[in-house]
C-alpha cells in the first residue's frame, strides 16, 4: 500500500474525525458552564442536518439560507432545552440532569421521525462534486469546507471564551457557581448561553457534514456517542481537547478499518479508549482535577 | 325515576360492550411488523400494504363472506417485542396465520413458536435460513440472497470477469449476503480478492475501497441496504475507481437513487420486477398486477413505490388464496393449502411452493437492472 493510500486514510479521517470534534465540542462548552453531560448533543447535530434539508426541500429556500435558518432554529432548540427541561429541575443533582438531558434527546429524535419519517436525506455539496487530488489522494471539496469551517469554530470560540466578557463569565461559571453569582454574573443566563452555543455549534457541524455523510432522524445517537468518546480522549471540560480528540478518533477509525482490517474499525477506537482510560483517565489533554482540602 | 334512567345507562353501556361480539364473524389474521425502528424503512411499507389490501377484500366483501381482521403489532425492530407480539397473537387474539416479521433476526426469535402451536407463518424476512431447513409451519415471500447472488454472478461470468472485491454491511442482512457470496464465488469459478466490512451507520468507507483500489479486483460487490451504499457509491466516484460496482437487492428503492444522486450512474443490481413494472413485457405475467399494485399503492399513500411493500402483499394473498382455495379458515388446512401454492403471481415473482421449498421462487425473480439518469434500465442479455 503506497503513501497515496496513507494521506487517503489520514484525510477521510479528518474529514469525519471533524463531525466527532464538533460533537465533542458542544459537550465541553455545557460541561464547562453546568457540569452536565448533555446526552441531548447528538441531537443538534442531527437537527441542524434535517432542518437544512427540510427547509431546502419543502420550502425551496436556496442553501445559504435553508442552512442559517436551520442553525437559528436548532440555536432556539437549545435555548428550548434549558428553559423548559434543564432550569425547573436545576435543584437536583447533576447526574438527574443527565438523565433528563438523556430524555430531550429521545423526544427530539420522536418528534423529527413524526415530522420527517425514517428516511435518510442528503443535501447538495456546497461547490460541486469534482474531487480534488493531490499527491494520488482524492479529496472532496466538501472535506475542505469541513475542515476549514471547524477551525473557524474553534478559533471564535478560543477569542469568545478569553476576550469577551460573556465567555469569561461562562468560564467562572464552570470554577464555582455561587461564587461567580457574587460577584454579579448572571448564572442562568450563562447556562442558556452554553445550551445555546451548542446547540448553534452542533447545527453548523450537522448541515456542513450532510453533504458528503448524510442524515437521518436517528443520526444523532452514534454521534452523541462517539462525540463523547471523542471528549473522553481530549480531556473533559477542554474545548481543543475535544477538537482535537475528535479528530485523532476520525483518523485512527480510518487507519484501523484501511490497514487492519474494517470489520473492527469501532472496535478499535474503543480499544485506544479503553486503554487510554487505564493511562491516564483524565485525557490527554485533560487536567487532573485537584480537590483542595 | 332515577332508577329507569340509570337503568336506560346501564342497558346502553352494556349493549356498546357486547356489540363487538355480535358483529359479524371474521377472519383474523396477524401481522408482526417493524413500523418503527432501524427497520422501518421496510416494515412502513408492509403495514400500508397489509392495511390497502385488506380494505380492498374486504370492500369486495371478504374471503367467503367473511371480512378479514387484521390485526398490526409493531415489533420496533426489536426482537422481544416480536416474541410478545408473537404471543400476543398466537394465545390473545387467536388469529389464523401470521405474515412477518419484518426482519430476519425477529422471524428466527419467534419461529419456534409457530412451529408449536400450528399456525402459519408467512416471513416477509430475506434470510434464507428461515427456511432452509425447511420448517413445517413457516414460509417466507422475498427473494433469497442466493438467488441475487448467482443472478450477479452470471451477468458477471458473461462479462468475463473473474475477479471480484465484496464490501458487506456487518448486520444481519450484510452478513447473510457475505457468507452466500463467500459459498457461491469458488463454486462458480469467481475469486474473493478483498472481503471488506464496514458498519450500518458508518458515514464514509474510503479506507475500505482504497484496500480494494489497491487489488486487481475486476469489479465490486456491495451488500447492505441504505444509507451505507450511497456512501460507497460517492466514495468510488470520489476515488475514481472505474471497475464496475454492484449492489445488492437491498437497494432497489428510489431512495438509493436519491441520495447516492450522480455517483449512482451505471451501478448494477439484481431487483425485483416491482420496481421495472413499466419496463417488463406486456406479456409478463407479473405485469397486470404489479402494474395496478403500483398504482393503488402510490395514489393510496404518495410515496414511492419500493420492494418491501410487495412482500407483505405476497404475503397476504398467499394466505387469502389458501384460505380460498381450501374454503377452510384451520390453521392446518391454511397451511397445507399454502405448500400445494403452484403458479402463484406475487409481486416478487412466481410462488411454486413445495415441501421442500417454502420460498418457492428462483433466479428469475430477479431481473437484473443497470441505473442511468437516476432510473433502472433492465439490462437485456
Amino acid at each position: 500500500m503506497g503513501i497515496s493510500s496513507y494521506l487517503q486514510f489520514l484525510i477521510s479521517g479528518l474529514t469525519v474525525g471533524s463531525t466527532y470534534g464538533l460533537t465533542a465540542l458542544g459537550f465541553t462548552i455545557i460541561f464547562n458552564t453546568t457540569g452536565i453531560i448533555n446526552f441531548a448533543q447528538g441531537e443538534f447535530v442531527m437537527l441542524g442536518g434535517m432542518l437544512s434539508v427540510f427547509f431546502l426541500k419543502w420550502f425551496n429556500l436556496g442553501l445559504p439560507v435553508s442552512i442559517s435558518l436551520a442553525i437559528i432554529t436548532t440555536t432556539f432548540v437549545g435555548a428550548a432545552i434549558d428553559r423548559l427541561a434543564i432550569r425547573p429541575a436545576k435543584k437536583n443533582s447533576t447526574i438527574n440532569l443527565i438523565i433528563i438531558t438523556i430524555g430531550v434527546s429521545i423526544l427530539i429524535r420522536g418528534i423529527a421521525m413524526l415530522v420527517w419519517g425514517k428516511d435518510t436525506f442528503s443535501l447538495p455539496q456546497f461547490s460541486g462534486h469534482e474531487p480534488l487530488h493531490f499527491a494520488g489522494a482524492a479529496i472532496m471539496p466538501q472535506s475542505i469546507w469541513i475542515l476549514v469551517i471547524t477551525l473557524l469554530i474553534l478559533m471564535s470560540l478560543k477569542i469568545f471564551f478569553s476576550k469577551t466578557i460573556y465567555g469569561k463569565g461562562m468560564l467562572a461559571c464552570s470554577y464555582d457557581k455561587k461564587a461567580s453569582y457574587l460577584v454579579g454574573i448572571d448564572v442562568n443566563k450563562m447556562v442558556l448561553f452554553s445550551f445555546m452555543i451548542s446547540a448553534m455549534v452542533g447545527a453548523i457541524g450537522g448541515a456542513i457534514l450532510t453533504p458528503i455523510t448524510l442524515t437521518s432522524y436517528d443520526a444523532g445517537i452514534l454521534l452523541g456517542l462517539k462525540g463523547f468518546s471523542a471528549c473522553i480522549i481530549g480531556g473533559l471540560g477542554n474545548p481543543f481537547g475535544a477538537a482535537a480528540g475528535g479528530l485523532i478518533l476520525g483518523v485512527l477509525e480510518s487507519f484501523g478499518a484501511g490497514v487492519i482490517s474494517s470489520a473492527y474499525k469501532d472496535a478499535f477506537a474503543f480499544f485506544i479508549l479503553l486503554i487510554l482510560l487505564f493511562v491516564k483517565p483524565s485525557g490527554l489533554f485533560g487536567q487532573k482535577s485537584i480537590k483542595r482540602v | 325515576m332515577k332508577k329507569i334512567y340509570l337503568f336506560i345507562i346501564t342497558l346502553f353501556f352494556s349493549c356498546m360492550l357486547v356489540s363487538p361480539a355480535l358483529a359479524e364473524e371474521t377472519i383474523k389474521i396477524g401481522a408482526i411488523l417493524s413500523v418503527t425502528g432501524p427497520a422501518s424503512f421496510l416494515g412502513e411499507p408492509e403495514k400500508n400494504t397489509a392495511l390497502m389490501l385488506k380494505d380492498q377484500i374486504n370492500s369486495k366483501g371478504g374471503i367467503m363472506g367473511k371480512k378479514i381482521e387484521l390485526i398490526i403489532y409493531d415489533d420496533e425492530t426489536d426482537v422481544n417485542k416480536a416474541v410478545l407480539a408473537a404471543d400476543k397473537l398466537l394465545k390473545k387474539d387467536k388469529v389464523v396465520a401470521v405474515i412477518g416479521p419484518t426482519t430476519s433476526g425477529n422471524t428466527f426469535a419467534i419461529e419456534e413458536k409457530f412451529e408449536k402451536a400450528g399456525v402459519p407463518l408467512i416471513s416477509c424476512a430475506a434470510a434464507e435460513k428461515i427456511v432452509k431447513p425447511v420448517k413445517k409451519w413457516v414460509f417466507k415471500t422475498p427473494q433469497s440472497d442466493r438467488h441475487a447472488v448467482s443472478k450477479i454472478f452470471s451477468q458477471l461470468l458473461s462479462k468475463k470477469i473473474k475477479k471480484i472485491a465484496i464490501i458487506t454491511v456487518s448486520d444481519g442482512f450484510g452478513q447473510a449476503g457475505r457468507e452466500v457470496l463467500k459459498e457461491l464465488a469458488p463454486k462458480m469459478g469467481i475469486e474473493l480478492v478483498a472481503d471488506e466490512v464496514y458498519g450500518p451507520k458508518d458515514t464514509d468507507m474510503t479506507a475500505q475501497l482504497v484496500k480494494i483500489k489497491g487489488t486487481d479486483a475486476e469489479a465490486i460487490v456491495c451488500w447492505g441496504t441504505n444509507p451505507g451504499p450511497a456512501v460507497i457509491a460517492k466514495n468510488r466516484v470520489q476515488l475514481g475507481i472505474n471497475i464496475p460496482l454492484y449492489m445488492s437487492h437491498g437497494v432497489a428503492s428510489k431512495k438509493f437513487i436519491e441520495l447516492a444522486g450522480d455517483s449512482a450512474e451505471g451501478i448494477f443490481l439484481p431487483a425485483g420486477r416491482i420496481i421495472v413494472a413499466e419496463q417488463i413485457p406486456d406479456k409478463h405475467p407479473q405485469k397486470a398486477m404489479l402494474k395496478k399494485y403500483v398504482k393503488d399503492y402510490e395514489s393510496k399513500y404518495k410515496s414511492p413505490i419500493s420492494a418491501f411493500g410487495g412482500h407483505a402483499w405476497d404475503a397476504l394473498m398467499l394466505v387469502v388464496k389458501a384460505i380460498e382455495t381450501g374454503k377452510s379458515v384451520n390453521p392446518a388446512d391454511i397451511r397445507n393449502n399454502l405448500e400445494k401454492t403452484r403458479g402463484f403471481i406475487g409481486t416478487a415473482g412466481i410462488f411454486n411452493f413445495t415441501a421442500e421449498d417454502h420460498n418457492g421462487l428462483d433466479e428469475n425473480a430477479f431481473e437484473m437492472v443497470v441505473i442511468e439518469k437516476g432510473n433502472w434500465k433492465i439490462i437485456k442479455k
